[in-house]
């Protein structure tokens, strides 16, 4: 086995400009296969885009990629039946049922077998929890009945790879849990799940691996736990006297230092944690609490992609 | 962990090469769409209103005589002209809006809703999606044809009977001939018709608004009539499609003259070709962003 047999998704300098705007900028995924890989970046950072590109909707100004090892165009009509996608929402015909809808997309798809279609398309409603709505017409589905159909799609027939960009929304908590466990037990079984999300709860549950995007780039891509270990950990120290725990800190060369209420925290860097506690002892201020705590998904999100809240034009 | 318990690579599913499902769910879609029905039923209307103003007033005569042959005269003799004239009629206009709304609809209408992106990732490969598509469109333009003409027959032999058919050239030949004379016409206006749903489904390719689509080539039909009612540029005449569309009536003459038939067979055939390559080419490498 090479290396790129072990990858679900393998892309190489993968570039997609938009006229003047570059929307992928040279990205090298790799999906590991059987993993669950959460696609995170802010609004507008290329992840449909990148969907797009890696299921041949639009083709890449540079670069290369393959599915289950099969490189895209070339091999799309062989790789693709094996691959569920569900690409920037829902999207079917308003006037035909769910059911109908369903039954479309299996027909146009030239390896699954018409016998069996009317039983896979209700398995696959009912593992969304649409089977008592798989009558109704689309165009009278509310947000989340749309998504759920969506999904049910994706579920036709067996896949060894999914790509989903943002499943869950518009779901209720109830959808969104099933999805979850959904994926998860797809996951157990195999099934390679490239995750485009904004939940990092929902990353934080279920992916073993992430990929962030950040204008068109991919800013970081590893395994999840890989990632969190890189990142600094932060000291807090509850105290009465918070300003001379902080001045201690300072001195011992942690940085990023704030004061809140009755506690003090700085990221430790190099500096190991019961150095922090002995100095502070030292000194004279009484410590009523101290933890190391790793940052959270968000911190480190932010840390990769910037504060700022307006979108990158 | 990953990458040695990971399952090993399955193989492709097979692919059924002759798979008429694609095919079926398209004409389903078409036939099965209650817009669809009622564009059926106003072409449907037209025989029956005409035969039916022909007998209330009693006589056939006093039509305006446009380009093609005036068969409103010889209602009241053969019901089967019921069929003819609403051909004459419906080719001026319903039947080309009819075609137009169904090829133009064909990608664009897709790309609209958003469904073409999970058809090409179902995957349907580019070129089989426009095979699928024009099939559909012509077997459209041929069932749109053939209401008109079954509809005219039926309330024409109902209000005026049947009998001995007089051709446009004076002979008379049996109600059988005459009904295979007239299925020879539906063939050859299909045929015209088919070439105008190869320009739709090329313009179905350049835009996401169906309905932008249709005026457009309503547009371009009216513009290819009144064109080809201008003497001072015969010379483009021949080149246009629907100047051969009303030569129809050479298939009603003792012997059948086959020039003009021959001429609009082969400009229909031409513009087809040309359409569905111009088609394939954009459609094939198109970035689908819809
Ligand atoms: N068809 C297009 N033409 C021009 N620019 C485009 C097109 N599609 C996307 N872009 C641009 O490419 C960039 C990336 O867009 P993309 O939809 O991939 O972002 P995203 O990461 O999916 O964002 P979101 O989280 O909001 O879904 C954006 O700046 C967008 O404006
Ligand atoms: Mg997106």
């Amino acid at each position: 086995m090479t290396v790129a047999d072990e990858l679900a998704i393998a892309s190489w300098g993968l570039t997609k400009r938009f006229g003047r705007q570059v929307a992928v900028d040279g990205i090298d995924l790799a999906v590991p296969r059987g993993q669950v890989y959460g696609f995170l970046g802010p609004n507008g950072s290329g992840k449909t885009t990148t969907i797009r590109v890696l299921l041949g909707l639009i083709r890449p100004t540079a670069g290369g990629h393959e599915l289950l090892g099969e490189p895209i165009p070339a091999g799309a009509a062989r790789v693709l039946p094996r691959v569920g996608s569900l690409v920037e929402g829902p999207a079917f015909h308003p006037y035909l049922s769910g059911g109908d809808n369903l039954a479309r997309l299996d027909a146009a798809d030239r390896t699954a077998e018409p016998a069996t279609a009317k039983r896979r398309i209700s398995t696959a409603l009912e593992r969304v929890g649409l089977l008592a709505a798989a009558g109704k017409r689309y165009r009278a589905y509310s947000l989340g009945m749309r998504q759920r159909l969506a999904l049910a799609a994706t579920l036709l027939s067996t896949r060894d790879l999914l790509i989903l960009d943002e499943p869950t929304n518009g779901l209720d908590p109830q959808g969104t849990r099933e999805v979850r466990s959904l994926i998860t037990a797809l996951a157990a079984d195999g099934t390679t799940v490239m995750l485009s999300t904004h939940l990092l709860s929902e990353v934080e549950q279920i992916c073993g691996h992430v990929g962030v995007m950040h204008l068109g780039r991919l800013v970081a891509q590893a395994p999840l736990r890989e990632l969190r270990a890189a990142a600094i950990p932060r000291a807090r120290v509850e105290t009465d006297r918070p300003d001379d725990a902080a001045r201690v800190m300072r001195e011992l060369g942690l940085t990023d230092i704030e004061v809140r209420d009755e506690a003090a925290t700085g990221l430790l860097g190099p500096v190991p944690a019961e150095k922090v506690v002995a100095a502070l002892v030292h000194g004279g201020v009484g410590v009523r609490g101290f933890a190391v705590v790793a940052p959270d998904l968000e911190d480190l999100f932010v840390s990769l992609t910037g504060e700022g809240f307006d979108v990158s034009g | 962990m990953s990458a040695v318990d990971s399952p090993p690579a399955v193989a492709s599913r097979p692919v059924r090469r002759l798979s008429t499902r694609f095919l079926r769910s398209e004409l389903w879609m078409i036939f099965g769409r209650r817009r669809n029905w009622a564009g059926l039923a106003v072409l449907a209307a037209v025989p029956i209103l005409m035969a039916i103003a022909v007998k209330v007033s009693g006589n056939g005569s006093g039509s305006e005589g446009g380009s093609g042959p005036d068969f409103f005269a010889s209602i009241t003799d053969n019901g089967l002209f019921v069929a003819l004239a609403a051909l004459t009629v419906e080719l001026g206009l319903f039947l080309p809006i009819a075609v137009a709304a169904i090829s133009a609809d064909a990608i664009s209408g897709e790309a609209n809703l958003g469904t073409l992106r999970y058809l090409l990732a179902v995957p349907v490969q580019r070129t089989r999606m426009l095979a699928v598509k024009y099939t559909a469109v012509v077997i459209f333009a041929v069932s749109a044809t053939l209401v008109v003409a079954v509809t005219g027959i039926l309330i024409g032999l109902a209000l005026f009977g049947g009998g001995p058919v007089t051709l446009l050239s004076g002979a008379q030949v049996s109600f059988g001939e005459g009904l295979l004379r007239l299925l020879g016409i539906c063939a050859y206006l299909s045929a015209g018709l088919a070439a105008l749903g190869a320009i739709g489904l090329f313009v179905s390719t350049l835009t996401e608004q169906p309905i932008g689509a249709t005026i457009a080539i309503v547009m371009l039909t009216v513009a290819s009539f009144i064109l080809d009612s201008i003497p001072q540029i015969e010379w483009l005449h021949p080149y246009l499609l629907t100047h051969w569309w009303m030569s129809f009536g050479d298939l009603l003459r003792d012997p059948i003259g086959f020039d003009a038939i021959r001429s609009g067979l082969f400009t229909a055939g031409a513009y087809a070709v040309i359409f569905l390559t111009a088609a394939w080419a954009r459609f094939s490498g198109r970035d689908v962003t819809s």
